[in-house]
């Protein structure tokens, strides 16, 4: 899938760029995409870095352990491959709950770790994703923000009379689109090993 | 209720960052050396994203470049307007699973454009809140654990950015009354 995706939009986009007859555009575009890459991979290592310490502790003081616990009702449904208070369960909340709140700097780290405990409990082909991750991403991706600060903020630039009154209609629209998400991880999920 | 939330989001990692250290001193553990032990791994983590972040980021630049996104734009233009679509927020709907900063360009020349409480803008805003970037995260998120098969993770993700379209279309001709 992913291989399509990423051969038509390279094939696409020489050929338009060409037909367009500005195809110097496309060396442009590849050395600035690369640029892009590179410098957001680069700005994450600090906080990466940062919060894998902080990760760390809470492990070992068993308190990540504690808080999959707490949340073991909602998870064994929505990943039962993954045992009871594993880790992996403890960084996977506090990823979708620091994306609730908005907390950016902190639920890209706890989503990187997570994938990173997820992976350890992978028995398959290590370059393949498991069902777990899929149903993680799944929610990320998908995941309720409480308060869309940037947002709010271009609003209050261009003179809005109520610049956070766009709240209800997101929390109502991510909702919908959480729940499409689990419904339809659950059902691709089904369909993937049925057809095995 | 934005007060609280606010607060909330504020007082968070500050809060985290006093309990976290403190409780695994008295659990004895070794705070410095334990933190140390884990951060170790964030430079290797980082870097390890950068050989899938430059593929699929180099993939979307050159299409967003050449014109080929202004055409996807053009072909599907016709179809949405038929459903009662609004034409104007398109280039954002298309552009937000492939780059949040182009996305938020996007939303922002419309806010620019239309004005932040037309309907257009509510509807753009509301888009732009409420849904991630799709592929950047696939990326990020498989790439550092060195997974290149995604198996069917972008269609439920790309099926989630659709719903949550549909969402914001719809709840925003209830709201914010129609065009």
């Amino acid at each position: 899938m992913v291989n399509y995706i990423w051969l038509g939009m390279m094939v696409i986009g020489v050929l338009v760029a060409a037909i367009n007859g500005h195809v110097e555009v496309v060396t442009k575009a590849a050395l600035e995409g690369a640029q892009v890459a590179v410098h957001t991979a680069i700005d994450l290592i600090a906080i990466i870095t940062f919060w894998l310490g902080i990760m760390k502790l809470a492990e070992a003081a068993g308190l990540v352990q504690a808080l999959a616990r707490l949340v073991q009702p909602i998870t064994r449904f929505l990943f039962p491959s993954v045992p009871k208070e594993h880790p992996a369960m403890g960084a996977i909340i506090l990823n979708l709950s620091s994306n609730i709140l908005g907390l950016g700097n902190a639920s890209t780290p706890m989503g990187l770790i997570a994938m990173q405990e997820l992976q350890k409990l992978n028995r398959g082909d290590p370059k393949e994703a498991t069902d777990a991750m899929c149903t993680f991403l799944a929610l990320n991706t998908s995941c309720i923000t409480l308060i869309p600060t940037t947002i709010i903020g271009i609003r209050l630039i261009y003179g809005s009379a109520d610049p956070t009154e766009i709240v209800g209609t997101t929390i109502f629209a991510t909702a919908m689109g959480m729940t499409a998400a689990i419904c339809m991880d659950r059902l691709l999920r089904y369909l993937y090993h049925r057809g095995r | 209720m934005f007060g609280v939330v606010s607060d909330i989001s504020r007082w968070a990692v500050p809060i985290v960052l006093l309990l976290v250290p403190l409780i695994a001193m008295i659990r004895g553990v070794n705070v410095f050396e334990k933190f140390v032990e884990g951060a170790e791994a964030g430079f290797g983590t980082a870097i390890k994203i950068i050989p899938f972040l430059v593929a699929m980021l180099v993939a979307i630049s050159i299409f967003r470049a050449s014109g080929a996104l202004d055409m996807l734009v053009g072909v599907l233009s016709p179809v949405f307007n038929l459903v009662g679509f609004p034409a104007e927020v398109l280039p954002h709907a298309i552009m937000r699973p492939l780059s949040g900063g182009a996305s938020l360009g996007i939303a922002t020349d419309i806010i620019k454009t239309y004005g932040p409480d037309s309907f257009i803008g509510r509807l753009v805003s509301t888009m732009q809140g409420s849904s991630d970037t799709t592929f950047y995260v696939l990326t990020l998120y498989f790439g550092s654990v060195g997974i290149t098969r995604y198996r069917y993770s972008i269609i439920s993700g790309l099926c989630a950015d659709f719903t949550t379209l549909i969402a914001s279309v719809y709840v925003a001709h209830k709201l914010f009354g129609p065009a």
